[in-house]
């Protein structure tokens, strides 16, 4: 068994140290906003916190977060309006979305390390997480439009 | 004639070898009842909880998830696994029938308290230089840890290797006991940080190489070795790090596991750092006597004038991989690595590895680049807060030998590795094996 804290809150999975941290996220514990893409760390569909940063879940094995502290989508803002997620809304940057919670949790590392991005800053931080409807210039945008927000405000 | 030659040289040898396993007997040192913990001062458990941390004493005597001291972590020696001992003071499978004499026998010349010797994977050879207080407040804090019951499993060293007696040769040969001296010339820091280094956490016992007989190349120390798979860098000006090894680079390094200008810790220097130098009871002047040591030792003050254009330039080639370079290579690196180890100005940040000024680039071996790169750094490794995915499901050996290749073409001058492809396909090997 091993325990971890999930988005606040202490959790016990029983999947052996070898499975992938999205498996377990996913199916034992049932949380769906993390989403699987590649499995090969590969399109940052998977992306979720570890200890506060970004992290591929899908190559992450369980046995390397034992007792580690992880953020999904669902945890990033207790009410769902990290400045990211309301700037997403309103310049309505998803099209399918199924990309979008892996780039608004790469994001969020994107800030906490450069809290007032160049583009090439958004270019190659963002450059892991792949967006097949191409919504690129949004995301951008998006970005920008948070980070004028949390500047001299404190966010995770 | 010959013959009656032969036969004299056949006597003297056994004589020899008669007097050296009889040289090899050491007395027992009598059981003596536990002592009880009020005996020791609590200035003196208080001292040597903290040389004991220094020294990272737990690393070896404690296995992974079990009590502390008990013993049971395996370490993987040439000759075979040798498996740390219980040092806590349980009378049966502990320490608790030993006495200070026979404490101090074992620290300083290597002899168990039946008499046998001990085998050097315990660096007796690095604390026969601690000073007698150091020692005594050591047996102190041991002496009042819970006491637990356990046995660490029998060593895997085969014979004739594993008789213990012929490692009196070894010590004829090769260890000089002696206590700690100090250079006059040198600051109060300087000595006190090479006592830390030499006679406590006993660095050179993974980054000095040693000889085929597991001894300590005397004539070369800290020059770098190979253990458990990966390359301890040389701690000397011969330091491949693109930036010299500063007091405050070191300092910063020891004391969290990662430095803006050098990266994050891995593999057998994750004990050191989690298990031990970052623990609040290890005062930072310590951790800053040491810095201080091995920055003279690497003579970073005379390369000092370069850090500024080399981070400039390292920061400069941070976001190559990101544009349209029509790169294939440079591709693989923009989807795997960037989004964690792309730096912009002015100096990079300690959670952000920067590949440019990492040594696993710029080792005249890819040991360690494809070590990470294939397992990762799982979150009891490494610096503390920082996880890396492991690779070697999702990369093969030629995608991590194009990316090795890569990156040591594009943010490195030192020339080419050779044989990538062959060497990623034997690391991998050498894990699964070790599995």
């Amino acid at each position: 068994m091993t325990t971890f804290e999930l988005n606040g809150h202490t959790v016990s999975v029983h999947s052996p140290d070898d499975t992938p941290l999205l498996w377990v996220i996913r199916d034992e514990i049932g949380l769906t906003g993390t989403k699987f893409g590649c499995g090969i760390g590969f399109c940052g569909a998977c992306t979720v916190h570890v200890e506060g940063r970004a992290t591929r879940s899908c190559i992450t094995p369980l046995g390397a977060v034992a007792a580690a502290k992880i953020t999904t989508i669902e945890g990033l803002d207790p009410q769902g309006r990290h400045p990211l997620q309301t700037a997403w809304l309103e310049l309505q940057v998803p099209q399918c979305g199924y990309c979008q919670s892996g780039q608004i949790m790469q994001a969020a590392t994107l800030l906490k390390d450069y809290p007032n991005p160049s583009d090439r800053d958004i270019n190659a931080v963002m450059a892991g997480n792949v967006c097949r409807c191409m919504t690129y210039p949004r995301i951008r945008k998006a970005i920008h439009l948070a980070a004028s927000r949390m500047q001299g405000v404190s966010h995770g | 004639m010959i013959r009656r030659i032969s036969n004299a040289f056949l006597v003297a040898a056994c004589c020899v070898l008669v007097g050296l396993l009889l040289l090899a007997r050491r007395p027992a040192i009598a059981p003596i009842g536990r002592p009880v913990p009020e005996s020791f001062s609590a200035g003196s458990v208080a001292q040597g909880e903290a040389l004991a941390a220094a020294g990272h004493c737990a690393a070896c005597h404690t296995r992974t998830g079990g009590p502390a001291f008990a013993g049971g972590f395996p370490i993987n020696t040439p000759f075979g696994i040798i498996y740390g001992t219980n040092i806590t003071p349980d009378p049966k499978t502990g320490i608790g029938l030993w006495s200070f004499e026979a404490f101090e026998r074992a620290m300083r010349e290597g002899v168990s308290r039946d008499g046998s010797h001990l085998f050097p994977a315990f660096p007796y050879y690095a604390f026969t230089k601690l000073s007698d207080q150091d020692v005594k407040a050591l047996y102190a804090y041991l002496m009042t840890q819970p006491a637990v019951s356990a046995t660490a499993p029998a060593n895997t060293v085969p014979f004739p290797l594993k008789i213990r007696a012929f490692q009196e040769g070894w010590k004829l040969i090769f260890f000089r006991g002696g206590r700690h001296g100090t250079d006059p010339s040198k600051s109060n820091e300087w000595n006190r940080g090479a006592y830390l280094a030499e006679a406590v956490a006993d660095c050179a016992g993974c980054h000095t190489p040693r000889n085929f007989l597991g001894a300590e190349e005397t004539h070369n120390p800290y020059a770098g070795y190979e253990i458990d798979g990966w390359i301890a860098p040389a701690l000397t000006a011969a330091n491949p790090s693109p930036i010299p090894w500063t007091e405050d680079e070191l300092f910063q390094y020891l004391r969290t596991g990662a430095s803006p200008l050098h990266g994050a810790t891995a593999a057998t220097m994750t004990e050191v750092i989690r298990d031990s130098l970052t623990l609040p009871i290890v005062p930072d002047s310590d951790v800053r006597d040491i810095a201080v040591y091995f920055a003279d030792m690497d003579r970073a003050s005379a390369r000092e004038a370069g850090i500024a254009a080399t981070t400039t330039e390292a920061i400069a080639t941070s976001s190559l991989g990101s544009g349209q370079e029509d790169d294939s290579d440079a591709d693989l690196y923009a989807s795997a690595c960037i989004s964690c180890h792309y730096n912009a100005g002015p100096v990079p940040l300690a959670a952000r590895p920067e590949l440019s000024l990492n040594s696993a680039l710029t080792l005249p071996e890819p040991t360690n680049f494809i070590q990470a790169v294939l397992k990762g750094v799982g979150d009891t490794q490494g610096a503390p807060g920082l996880v890396m995915p492991e690779y070697a499901s999702s990369l093969s050996d030629g995608e991590v030998a194009r990316l090795a290749a890569y990156l040591r073409r594009t943010r490195t001058k030192s020339p080419p590795w050779t044989g990538l492809e062959n060497k990623v396909a034997a690391i991998r090997k050498a894990s699964v094996k070790s599995r």
